[in-house]
């Protein structure tokens, strides 16, 4: 028999052994219990990424054979449009000398390019996500000749790169590499 | 606790310490929620002597948050049609991260759910949980219970295989049993002439729904029950501050105690027999020209399922197809009669010799009713007996179901006689504990 | 007294729970298959990677001629031991649909890592038209599909008998096996002596191949089935050691009580 539970705080000392191992025994058994919730909670998380089917998808191979000089395609990747552009030799020119031109995102034509003729660019604005005109000869193609941008009227250049208007940087190249003259992997 | 004599909403004035202490003094002045928390989870005044039965209750409400929160992001990523769903289902199992590991928890999570909760109503039988002044608590927890079945049922069809189809055509063919009106309310129920589209998307929203209906029936639930407070294995009321310790450290620490041996066991089964309580049926799609050789439900509706069938004849004018259906509500609705059919004064069946025997007696027969729904019915019981077959057996177990409640109830309320029952929760616990061994 | 009656009770749960298993079993009218000794079984089980290998030809071979996988996706197969290349060159003997292209036409092209297995016949319809009005049923799931799946399989695929017992008569086209449901199947026995020639040399016995393309539809069926044993182990012992802690605290703060 001893005291109840009123004249017991059970946080008070109750001898010096007593409550180090009770301070021991707390702090340990929370340590291992927050750890486990944190570590079961994970999985929840993670089940919102892009699933295995999703990923097997973020690569894809292109072949683009039959695209002619001065001619543009649009495929999907990811979810968005990527712009293939087969750029003739006068659109290189033009692009490699505006390198010099005052770019509100300086960037060399050489930096934005794998081979000269291949322009590869995913197909959204940066400045609100919509996908600017240009890839089908019958639409405006902006200032600069690359692309134009309906939305906020941003016009982009034969380099993809911002010229005038509201988007803050050049159109982003994605990852790809060209797996031999005519095949093209994104991602 | 004493009365305090001054108001409990008085500003502070001597303030805690720190910025922590004056945070929690600021939001206490305008919304006393953590008073409300140090009353309720903390101070709250619990029966020293509740055993281990009383864990379940606490266990449930943890499985319901599991159940929630592996839901919500299952829903992320099923469709709810026909022609995707079994499919959506079995992309989560291969290509969603730890899809497979959701799904396990979920889809067994409902049966722990069940056995959590079945455990927690015979606890409240045999101690006489029910009985003045938890009348309204024993409802609630009987309205908890009938969501819970509606919610496992609606999301036992999501996966869109053989049994979900068929569970839900013979569910919802049920309500055809209603004279005039039957056939228009199983049509309205499916949106169309059969189990199809609407009816599994109409699952979908009420299966996302319910649950949170649930969280709103517990807090009511809780707040019932910390008016008086837990029954306890004496079924006496608490007469002293020595019968009575705070809720916190002692029964968080328990309840917590008890969740690591209940997750061990739930675990074991996600991990290691993930398919063992389901129906190998359910992993073939759904086709509505063939129906499996024999349907069952989930384990945990099988005694329900059981009194359905065991109607087999007509009384008077009514069809044996509508009693059926009327027997199986009534076996839960009689639930809600229990406080005034058992009027006996004595809570707990401790002091009940003759109750406590009968109340081994009804949870064999709750048994041998689940055995019941899960069989044929022209199956024999005995191999060598060829008269007696489990529509039999269902008979006699659901006919005692209701001779329990309706008959013996009400019998030993008046002539039981009882043992005497304590002084006080703390003077068994300290004076009996040697002779009882409990 | 009180222990013996929840002894009763604990053992009227155990009698119904069995009761209920043999139950399920009568009903489907198949007997109860003999159980076989699995790799992936049990608590440490894994699967044997060349005999998945081996079973994922028998399955190409024989199978695939008339059963979907339409669950697995070809990149799926890397977890059988394959190379990238060797993913590729899988899903590249396929020709699938794809479209609509720039000129709103379907076409076709070789198959790629990412899609899931062609099955063989569009629809069910189309199915059941080429086999005498049978469905072969998709054997993405086909284990856990059936009561005690795996052993069913391979039972299956090893109890085709020449002739059925004296007394029963086979329909045309029907053949008797003994794992069967009803013992009359309308699969024409698949597996013969040599039916595949196996890449690692084993010989290709009819019991060898069964259980080789059993063992393959085991995974297919539950590919996570190796990460879920690991990481229940490690959760299992996880919470043990988490349980003894909360125990050991719940002493101590109950201690100062009595």
């Amino acid at each position: 028999m001893s005291h109840s539970a009123e004249d017991t705080d059970p946080g008070l000392p109750a001898g010096d052994d007593g409550e180090t191992r009770r301070d021991f025994l707390t702090l340990a058994t929370a340590a291992l219990g927050v750890g486990g919730a944190a570590l079961a909670v994970w999985p929840l998380i993670d089940s919102m990424n892009p699933a295995a089917d999703t990923l097997a998808l973020s690569t894809i191979e292109v072949d683009v054979k039959g695209v002619k000089p001065g001619q543009r395609i649009t495929v999907k990747w990811r979810g968005k449009p990527v712009f293939i552009d087969h750029r003739t030799p006068e659109q290189i020119e033009k692009a490699q000398a505006d390198d010099a031109a005052g770019l509100p995102d300086p960037q060399a034509d050489k930096d934005r390019v794998k081979k000269p003729e291949w322009l590869v660019l995913v197909g959204v604005c940066t400045h609100l996500g919509c996908v600017p005109l240009g890839q089908k000869p019958s639409q405006p193609r902006g200032e600069f000749g690359g692309w134009f941008c309906p939305c906020h009227g941003s016009h982009y250049d034969f380099s993809g790169r911002i010229r005038k208007g509201p988007a803050p940087t050049n159109l982003e190249v994605p990852q790809y590499q060209f797996l031999n003259e005519t095949t093209l992997r994104i991602g | 606790m004493t009365a305090p004599s001054e108001p409990t909403r008085a500003a502070p004035t001597e303030g805690s310490p720190g910025m922590i202490g004056k945070a929690k003094d600021w939001i206490d002045y305008r919304m006393p929620i953590f008073s409300f928390m140090e009353h309720e989870l903390h101070e709250y005044p619990t029966p020293k002597n509740l055993n281990y039965w009383w864990n379940f209750g606490s266990l449930a409400g943890i499985i319901l948050v599991i159940m929630i929160a592996t839901g919500i992001v299952l829903a992320m990523n099923y469709t709810p049609h026909i022609d995707h769903a079994f499919n959506s289902v079995e992309r989560i199992m291969r290509d969603v991260n730890y899809g497979w590991l959701i799904r396990y928890i979920h889809m067994n999570g409902a049966s722990m759910f069940f056995l959590v909760v079945y455990i927690h109503i015979f606890r409240g039988l045999y101690f006489g949980s029910y009985k003045p002044p938890r009348e309204l608590l024993w409802w609630l927890g009987i309205v908890i219970l009938l969501l819970m079945m509606m919610t496992a049922f609606m999301g036992y069809v999501l996966p869109w295989g053989q049994m979900s189809f068929w569970g839900a055509t013979v569910i919802t063919n049920l309500f055809s049993a209603i004279p005039w009106v039957g056939d228009a309310i199983v049509t309205w129920l499916w949106g169309g002439f059969a189990v199809d589209n609407p009816t599994l998307q109409r699952f979908f929203s009420l299966h996302y729904l319910l649950p949170f209906v649930i969280v709103g029936v517990v807090v009511l639930h809780l707040w019932a029950l910390h008016v008086h407070g837990s029954n306890n294995p004496l079924g006496i009321d608490r007469k002293s501050e020595k019968d009575s310790i705070p809720f916190h450290p002692y029964y968080t620490i328990k309840d917590l105690y008890g969740l690591g041996v209940f997750l061990i066991f739930y675990m074991a089964i996600v991990f290691f027999a993930p398919n063992a309580l389901g129906e190998p049926d359910n992993y073939i799609p759904a086709n509505p020209l063939v129906t499996p050789a024999h349907i069952v439900p989930e384990w945990y509706l099988l005694p329900f399922y059981a009194i359905l069938r065991s109607i087999t004849f007509d009384i008077w004018f009514i069809e044996a197809k509508l009693l059926g259906v009327i027997a199986m509500f009534a076996s839960i609705f009689i639930l809600f009669l229990l406080p005034w059919l058992d009027f006996s004064k004595v809570r707990s069946a401790r002091f009940r010799p003759i109750y406590k025997q009968l109340f081994w007696v009804f949870l064999v027969d709750c048994i041998l009713l689940g055995l019941v729904g899960a069989k044929a019915p022209n199956d024999k019981v005995f191999p060598g007996i060829d008269n007696f077959e489990y529509v039999q057996l269902g008979q006699i177990t659901t006919a005692y179901y209701f001779f329990h409640f309706l008959i013996l109830m009400p019998l030993l309320a008046k002539f039981e006689p009882t043992r005497p029952l304590p002084e006080s929760i703390s003077e068994p616990v300290l004076g009996n504990r040697a002779e009882a061994g409990e | 007294m009180k222990n013996i009656k929840a002894l009763l009770a604990v053992s009227a749960i155990a009698l119904a729970a069995g009761a209920v298993t043999v139950s399920s079993l009568s009903a489907a009218t198949a007997p109860k298959p003999k159980a076989q000794d699995w790799s992936f079984q049990g608590l440490f089980g894994t699967f044997d990677r060349a005999s998945l290998q081996r079973g994922f030809q028998v399955y190409k071979n024989v199978c695939a001629g008339c059963h979907g996988l339409k669950h697995v996706a070809y990149r799926n197969l890397a977890a059988l031991g394959y190379t990238e290349d060797q993913v590729k060159a899988f899903a590249a003997e396929v020709e699938v649909q794809d479209g609509p292209n720039d000129n709103g036409e379907m076409y076709a092209r070789k198959g790629k890592p990412s899609d899931r297995f062609k099955s063989p016949f569009p629809n069910e319809q189309a199915a059941r038209a080429a086999n005498n009005g049978a469905y072969p049923p998709d054997l993405s799931v086909i284990t856990k599909a059936r009561l005690n799946g795996i052993d069913y399989m391979y039972a299956l695929l090893t109890t085709y008998k020449e002739e059925p017992p004296k007394g029963m008569k086979m329909p045309e086209g029907m053949f008797y096996n003994e794992a069967f449901a009803g013992q009359q199947i309308a699969m024409v026995p698949p597996l013969a002596p040599d039916a595949v020639q196996y890449q690692d040399g084993t010989k290709a016995t009819v019991p060898q191949m069964a259980k080789d393309v059993t063992t393959f539809l085991a995974w297919a069926a539950e590919p996570e089935l190796e990460e879920r044993k690991s990481m229940g182990r490690a959760v299992i012992i996880f919470l043990v050691v988490l349980t003894a802690f909360l125990y050991a605290l719940k002493r101590k703060i109950w201690s100062d009580l009595h």
